[in-house]
């Protein structure tokens, strides 16, 4: 691996905007892009990813070393798999209606690529701390423009923001806002922005794994 | 209205159209976006997807009805149902590998990415949700799979076409456009929205 071990906050702040898992790799919105036309669903599914990712990211930088190369992808998906059953077990005890709501969206985390992406290219080759801060990056990354979009879709779909009216009573709806198109549509938009912002054209190594 | 009643070949048509699992649920997004650059790749993904979906919708089914209900090991769903599938995936390119040359070099590249491909776990869950009878499940793997092979092979015909004929701004290059184009493909199918009901 690289000769310099990289520090935890650079760790964490890469992955936030530099090399944000969306923005720039397109990775991993399978999961989560279905539940952004509300702020609050949208809420649970991050908060959800955030502690697979990071969790998963330090046990697996934990037993990188005992861990064999041929089952790795197998151990790598088991132990997401566990820390995805403790959010559902959790969900359903304290959040019974938005576990419902949610439906097969929390499994899905375990097939998240940012999850299987973060461990497979930083944690198996990082210390453990380093991990534990790049799955947290790659988490909250992910999470800030995941609730963008649902901050622009809940509004304009349904004239509230986290379920609460904000828009006059005589908004018209933006009913595509509800429907799945608009999620491609935001993404594209919110993808469009970002790299207008960084400027320069995309870097090739910036490819799904 | 009663799930079961529904008749398997309604739900095989209603998991194509008004339930694409790609275009109405946003499952397999990471390789749909990345394969669909070029058709020949998108077609044998297609197919690929197709044929385990189809195959893990029923084993999944059976696990989940005969082994985990009876003994109230619901909680342990997300971990089996990946474990069969990599199982799955496992076996179908150790036979492939050995009974056809042309096929492995075909599909067996593929069968990897699709352990990890959310359509395949999206659609065991649902019809877990849903409560499918065992028919319906064979019926709903089997529409998710080719629902999803429809989409990318169509996005790929899109994109080899746009390849060549159109510019598009630097900065939506690739995932952007590859973004923009599929939500169209969603508008188009919310048009089939209201002819069937499966959920």
């Amino acid at each position: 691996m690289s000769p310099a071990p990289v520090t935890p906050s650079s760790a964490f702040r890469r992955m936030l905007w530099e090399d944000n898992p969306v923005l720039v790799q397109t990775l991993g919105i399978c999961s989560t892009l279905a539940v952004t036309n509300l702020v609050k669903n949208t809420l649970i599914m991050c908060l959800g990813l955030i502690f697979t990712t990071a969790c998963s990211s330090l046990v697996i930088a934990v037993l990188r070393d005992r861990i064999p190369k041929q089952v790795r992808m197998m151990v790598q998906v088991l132990i997401i798999a566990a820390f995805v059953i403790v959010i559902k077990i959790l969900l359903d005890a304290f959040l019974p209606d938005i576990s419902r709501e949610l439906g097969p969206y929390v499994g899905l985390i375990i097939t998240n690529c940012i999850v299987m992406g973060r461990t497979e290219g930083f944690a198996m080759g990082n210390r453990p701390l380093a991990a534990l801060a790049d799955g947290l990056g790659a988490g909250v990354g992910y999470s800030l423009v995941l609730l963008a979009i649902a901050a622009v879709r809940e509004p304009l779909g349904l004239g509230s923001f986290f379920g609460v009216p904000i828009l006059p009573t005589d908004w018209t709806r933006w009913n595509i806002m509800v429907i799945a198109p608009s999620g491609f549509f935001a993404l594209a938009t919110f993808i469009w922005v970002a790299r207008l912002v960084k400027g320069g054209a995309p870097r090739p190594g910036a490819r799904p794994a | 209205m009663d799930v079961q009643a529904i008749s398997p070949l309604v739900i095989f048509f209603a998991a194509i159209t008004t339930n694409n699992i790609l275009l109405t649920n946003f499952l397999g997004m990471c390789s749909f976006l990345a394969i669909s650059k070029d058709m020949k790749s998108s077609l044998g993904l297609g197919a690929a997807v197709t044929f385990v979906a189809l195959c893990t919708a029923p084993l999944n089914w059976m696990v989940y009805h005969w082994l985990l209900v009876p003994f109230r090991l619901e909680y342990l769903q997300y971990i089996v149902f990946i474990l069969v599938i990599a199982a799955f995936v496992q076996i179908v390119e150790m036979m492939i590998e050995r009974l056809s040359t042309p096929l492995y070099l075909t599909l067996g590249i593929f069968l990897p990415l699709i352990t990890v491909n959310c359509a395949i776990l999206g659609c065991a869950l649902f019809l877990v949700i849903r409560g499918y009878t065992f028919l319906q499940s064979v019926a709903y793997g089997g529409g998710c799979g080719a629902g999803w092979a429809l989409a990318i092979v169509a996005l790929a015909g899109i994109r080899e076409r746009m390849k060549k004929r159109s510019k598009v701004v630097p900065e939506l290059e690739g995932p952007g456009i590859a973004l923009i184009l599929t939500g169209f493909m969603a508008m188009a199918f919310v048009g089939f929205s209201g002819i069937v009901r499966i959920n």
